[in-house]
């Protein structure tokens, strides 16, 4: 390892109410590894979500840049976020974010929509994904035949689809019980130890927090400190 | 297409709601089909004409009809040289697809007061004198394959016989013209052998037709003979052919424009509570548009599966709704008189599917410009409340 992935320097974020800018991060410096597995953790309101967002190409700073595997993501466009996300990111959410009219396997090749790829080809790579979160059985059930945990792990098959080397999850385990969110984390580790996957968590659970190999601490939008596992 | 799957399966995401919208858009588009070609065939007008002819209608409705005793006092009346008549039989030849006029009249004295159909004397003869005779034009006879000697078969739906079955013509001229005015997708029938052996309505014409020997008296002939039926359960209206045409083509354009007007009023009713109920729909999908954008979906792949969506839609119902119309058109033809050149033309399904195409991007539009201006950090944080 040593190599780094992202690298984020003097950001800042402000979000404007009417007149008034509300500071949501300050002074964020950062650097994290390819190959990391990484926890944020912090109170509600300490930018956490907004953090994530910056990293996974859905917010722009307000100051400050962002380089993630050698690209300066503060610069691109909406569309241009937009693209490199679908090559790039994989993202998980508390809420399984699962098209309800599609069926597992449908909903786990919706990344590959954008890409070139032939259906068959589309359909092969959903189904390998879907084996990889050991739900292959499952590829023809709609999400409200599936439990909570099965829906996580759909989830988590279409963020590997593409292949990204980025995975961003917001309280990914925040909806489940201990037990499922037990296995929901060790296939984070999984995809992170045997898949190389860089994983990025928020979590608010310190348990959770223990599968990664590091935990940072946020509060009022600045890192104040930092735990090895 | 790659994003069909998506499409079709957003599009039955509430089956019953969508069967419903469906089910709504297709009588729409029915009525559409079928109205249109009806006001079209009723502005195209009718297209005879004759300056020394007088027609004696009956005063207040083109389908009401005349005792046929009042021929011996119009012929009385001075300037009048010869009376005939003329009646709607309707019916159906085959199919309706190909309608032409099928009109009851006396044949010798009709032919005398048209001498614009053109016949062989030996046809003209057969047809005064065969008393299930009947004559076509040339247009009909080309079309249907038909010769003196046939026989041909109509069903009937308006005058049923006396023995409830199709009424049996046979074929004893086809008349020509030298004149494109003279219309030659018609039919006559023995107006004897029609009126005997209908089952009601005996002793009842049409119109009469008047020939006059005075041209410049024609005002003070057709005041004449209102006069005489002035009063009687069965006033009579008589104008020049010319006006008469005049006056029945803007009668039709009038209810033909009256139809349209009523009936476009329900349609875009129709129309604008499917759309709202197909962009509430949409609406309520915003969350799953945030999914996409997530993931990568840019703004135009947003835009343009919304719109897919709703142009599919309605066009899902137009298309269906169109055919069936192309299917019922014939079923009315010859029932209303005059109703003869009804047909779905190509320009109906053009008209047809460009309002469909409108209505799509009409009703998508909003909601899919919402969807696209959606700010994903938002509509998740939305989401997660
Ligand atoms: N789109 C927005 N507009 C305005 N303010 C926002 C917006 N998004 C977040 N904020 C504010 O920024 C601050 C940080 O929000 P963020 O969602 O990053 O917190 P968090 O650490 O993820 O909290 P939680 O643990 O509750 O998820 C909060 O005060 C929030 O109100
Ligand atoms: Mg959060």
């Amino acid at each position: 390892m040593g190599d780094v992935l992202i690298k984020i320097s003097e950001v800042a974020k402000s979000y404007h109410r009417g007149a008034m800018d509300i500071p949501v991060l300050e002074d964020l410096n950062l650097s994290i590894d390819k190959g990391d597995f990484l926890a944020f953790m912090g109170p509600s309101g300490s930018g956490k979500t907004t953090l994530l967002n910056l990293i996974g190409g859905l917010d722009s700073p307000t100051v400050g840049s962002i380089s993630i595997a050698g690209k300066q993501i503060h610069q691109l466009s909406q569309g241009q976020l937009a693209v490199w996300r679908s090559r790039n990111v994989g993202f998980v959410f508390q809420f399984y974010n699962l098209l309800p009219i599609l069926t597992a396997q449908k909903n786990v090749e919706l990344p590959l929509l954008l890409t070139h790829m032939s259906s068959s080809e589309r359909k092969q790579r959903a189904l390998t994904a879907l084996q990889v979160v050991g739900l292959e059985d499952r590829a023809n059930h709609r999400p409200r035949e599936l439990s909570g945990g099965q829906e996580q792990r759909v989830a988590i098959a279409r963020a590997i689809v593409s292949d990204p080397e980025l995975l961003v999850c917001d309280e990914p385990t925040g909806d489940l019980d201990r037990t499922t969110a037990d296995e929901i984390l060790e296939l984070l580790q999984l995809l992170n130890r045997e898949y190389g996957k860089t994983v990025l968590m928020v979590t608010h659970d310190p348990k959770a927090a223990d599968h990664a190999n590091h935990t940072l601490y946020l509060d009022k939008g600045r890192l104040t400190g930092q735990q090895e596992s | 297409m790659k994003y069909f799957s998506l499409i079709r399966a957003a599009l039955f995401r509430k089956p019953i709601s969508s069967i419903l919208t469906l089910a709504t858009l297709f009588i729409a588009f029915l009525l559409f089909g079928m109205l249109n070609s009806v006001s079209m065939a009723f502005s195209q007008g009718i297209d005879f004409s004759g300056i020394d002819r007088l027609i004696v209608a009956p005063r207040y409705s083109i389908i009401d009809d005349i005792p046929l005793n009042y021929q011996n006092r119009i012929q009385e009346v001075p300037g009048v040289e010869l009376v005939a008549h003329r009646s709607w039989f309707g019916g159906t030849y085959q199919d309706n697809r190909q309608f032409f006029s099928r009109w009851p009249v006396p044949p010798a004295a009709f032919l005398d007061v048209y001498p614009e159909y053109k016949l062989p004397p030996d046809q003209v003869e057969a047809f005064i004198n065969t008393r299930t005779g009947a004559i076509i034009g040339r247009e009909v006879a080309d079309r249907h394959d038909l010769e003196v000697g046939d026989r041909i078969p109509i069903i009937p739906n308006i005058w049923l016989n006396k023995d409830n079955g199709p009424w049996e013509f046979d074929l004893v001229g086809i008349f020509d013209s030298d004149d494109d005015t003279v219309d030659t997708n018609q039919m006559f029938i023995n107006f004897e052998f029609f009126d005997e052996y209908r089952q009601f309505g005996q002793g009842g014409v049409g119109t009469f037709i008047v020939r006059i020997s005075e041209p410049s008296r024609t005002a003070e002939i057709a005041k004449e003979i209102d006069a005489i039926f002035a009063n009687s359960n069965d006033e009579t209206k008589t104008t020049t052919e010319k006006a008469y045409n005049q006056m029945f083509a803007n009668q039709l354009g009038d209810i033909g424009f009256i139809m349209t007007s009523i009936l476009s009023a329900v349609f875009f009713t129709i129309l604008l509570l499917t759309g709202n109920t197909m962009a509430q729909a949409i609406r309520e999908r915003i969350p799953e548009f945030a999914i996409l954008k997530t993931i990568g979906f840019s703004n135009m792949h947003i835009l343009w599966i919304v719109l897919s969506e709703s142009v599919l839609m309605i066009l899902l119902g137009c298309i269906p709704g169109l055919l069936t119309a192309q299917l019922l058109i014939p079923l009315f033809m010859g029932v209303i008189p005059f109703f003869d050149s009804v047909e779905m033309t190509p320009l109906v399904y053009i008209q047809g599917v460009v309002l469909a195409l409108l209505l799509g991007i009409v009703v998508g539009l909003p909601p899919a410009l919402r969807a696209m201006r959606l700010n994903i950090v938002n509509a998740m944080g939305e989401h997660a409340v």
